[in-house]
């Protein structure tokens, strides 16, 4: 509990720090622990519920443990039409789970976005916000051979 | 041929993005001095003479934009960034920021004393870290040489939401909320940021300013369409050979978009469809083609020139398929809190989905029809209004997809 309040106590000050202060806690993390929420509400001065609300209204953060590399699969439609279906079905057969879930040992957590931006490059996945694009389905085991 | 014409992208490639010097050697933040040596009313007029129109999607007139808040009377006014690119298929910002991010300080500096802020935030979105490292460097560097003067910029980072992109929902967001949007009016130039007057532009729309001020409105306006001068930066996607970025006069048909600048649909196939603009873009079919892609000429097809994100679709492709798709985008990224866009977002998809998976009924059609006129004319903003879009114009121009799975 003390970290997360060192975390946070950081962003009490800035105006609007709430957002930013998720943000320090999930680069720490990879996800926001459910109790740091609570010591943001108290840190802040705003109702569990608010401080809970805003955390849970942003895609990008994520409530509850996730694993150390973060794998996303866009599934917006250039990505779709380019065949992303196809990288998905891949990825979960690679791993051994379905979107939205993690591996057994926490290395891994797949996970379904929208459009991330790099769409010169479609199909796109990024592990840890980083991308990697033009992808088909043998590429994938080499790629996630990179996650040591 | 119609060729590209880069102002936006002057110094792509040209110049190390990390390094100021660079930038102030070819020519960097002389528009900035030369802005301050105008009073604020002639900067502001010199603006709205250049016919530069918001490059983020509503198109708006950015000097009389800036007029607003200009003439509004506060002791704090704030200028913001709008680089929360989540449209997919667009990428044009990142572009932008990462080749030439001073050009987008420079910008933002010059919007500063044209309305009187001091402060100015940049909120790049969540998805873009790289980016926001970039930015940071750049302010460090520029406050370093001192060239942003007494204007101060500081970057706060989305954390993926699509209706951010929308004015007032990304000042929610800045200020820590949840990124619901505003009733309007008051709008954000009047009442913004923190109740202070505020003018929120695209990162593209900053990007043009110094450009403007160093060659002048006359010749920004002689550029392109009269009607919405310069260039766009557009970027090309799905089935076209070329997939990249152009940057070109606003004056050219969509038609010359996708075989002159795009190099036609790969593999000899044909043609079928081009939504412009992002996911909230209309469908163009092939008889369209010779539209000229500025704002008012889109408008008239139905269409948007909108993010300037250009997707193509070849004969081959499923358009109930792909539309369905764009659905359970908008589902997802309504925010809730007006019900004609949190209902309507819904029930959309599951009756395009209905329809893909072969269940739907010639009544569906009509659903869809009524329900997504009702989503254009009563959703709180822009998200839910421009939502069905996608789903109205494939029921105009391709009906018969629709059909063949009933």
């Amino acid at each position: 509990m003390a970290d997360y309040k060192e975390i946070v106590s950081k962003y009490k000050d800035i105006p609007g720090g709430l957002i930013e202060a998720y943000h320090a806690l999930q680069k720490e993390y990879n996800y926001i622990p459910e109790e740091a929420i609570e010591v943001a509400a108290q840190v802040f001065g705003i109702p569990k519920a608010k401080a809970y609300g805003v955390a849970s209204f942003y895609s990008y953060f994520k409530i509850g443990k996730r694993g150390q590399y973060i794998i996303r699969m866009c599934e917006s439609a250039p990505c779709h039409v380019a065949g992303a279906d196809q990288v998905l079905k891949t990825l979960e057969s690679c791993l051994g789970i379905k979107a939205g879930e993690t591996t057994a040992d926490g290395k891994f957590t797949l996970e379904l976005t929208e459009c991330v931006g790099q769409c010169q490059a479609t199909p796109v996945i990024t592990i840890n916000s980083k991308p990697y694009g033009d992808l088909y389905p043998e590429k994938i085991s080499a790629i996630l051979g990179e996650c040591k | 041929m119609a060729e590209e014409m880069r102002i936006l992208m002057r110094n792509y490639g040209k110049i190390d993005p990390l390094n100021i010097d660079d930038y102030l050697n070819a020519g960097g933040y002389k528009s900035l001095e030369k802005a301050r040596s105008m009073s604020q009313k002639d900067l502001i007029e010199e603006v709205r003479k250049s016919g530069l129109r918001g490059r983020g999607g509503a198109g708006f007139n950015t000097g009389m934009k800036w007029n607003f808040s200009y003439s509004a009377v506060a002791d704090q006014k704030y200028v913001i960034c709008n680089a929360d690119e989540g449209e997919p298929g667009t990428y044009k910002d990142r572009l932008i920021m990462e080749n030439d991010p001073q050009s987008v300080l420079e910008g933002m500096a010059i919007c500063g004393y044209a309305i009187g802020s001091n402060q100015g935030y940049i909120y790049c979105r969540g998805e873009y870290p790289y980016v926001v490292e970039i930015l940071n460097t750049a302010i460090q560097q520029a406050k370093e040489k001192g060239v942003l003067g007494d204007f101060n910029i500081e970057v706060r980072m989305g954390a993926g939401a699509y209706v951010c992109g929308e004015e007032s929902a990304l000042i929610e967001s800045i200020e820590g909320h949840r990124g619901e949007p505003r009733f309007k009016p008051p709008f954000p130039p009047v009442i913004g940021l923190w109740g202070k007057p505020t003018i929120v532009n695209n990162v593209e729309t900053f990007a043009n300013i110094p450009v403007i001020l160093e060659k002048g409105a006359d010749w920004y306006a002689g550029i392109g369409s009269k009607s919405y001068p310069g260039t766009k930066l557009m970027t090309l996607t799905g089935d076209i050979v070329k997939r990249t970025f152009i940057e070109v006069p606003t004056d050219i048909t969509i038609r010359q978009l996708i075989y002159d600048f795009g190099g036609g649909i790969p593999e000899g196939k044909k043609f079928k469809a081009v939504q412009i603009g992002g996911t909230s873009g209309g469908f163009i079919p092939e008889t369209l083609l010779d539209t000229l892609i500025d704002f008012d000429s889109m408008a008239a097809i139905g269409a948007t020139l909108g993010s300037g994100a250009v997707f193509v679709m070849d004969e081959t492709r499923d358009i109930v398929d792909v539309t369905n798709r764009i659905t359970k985008f908008f589902e997802h990224e309504s925010c809730g809190k007006c019900s004609p866009c949190r209902e309507g977002t819904k029930r959309m998809h599951e009756i395009v989905d209905k329809i893909n998976n072969g269940l739907g009924s010639a009544t569906d059609l009509d659903l869809l029809g009524r329900l997504g006129t009702v989503m254009s004319k009563a959703c709180l903003c822009g998200l839910g209004q421009a939502a069905p879009s996608p789903v109205l114009t494939t029921l105009q121009h391709f009906r018969s997809e629709y059909s063949n799975k009933l």
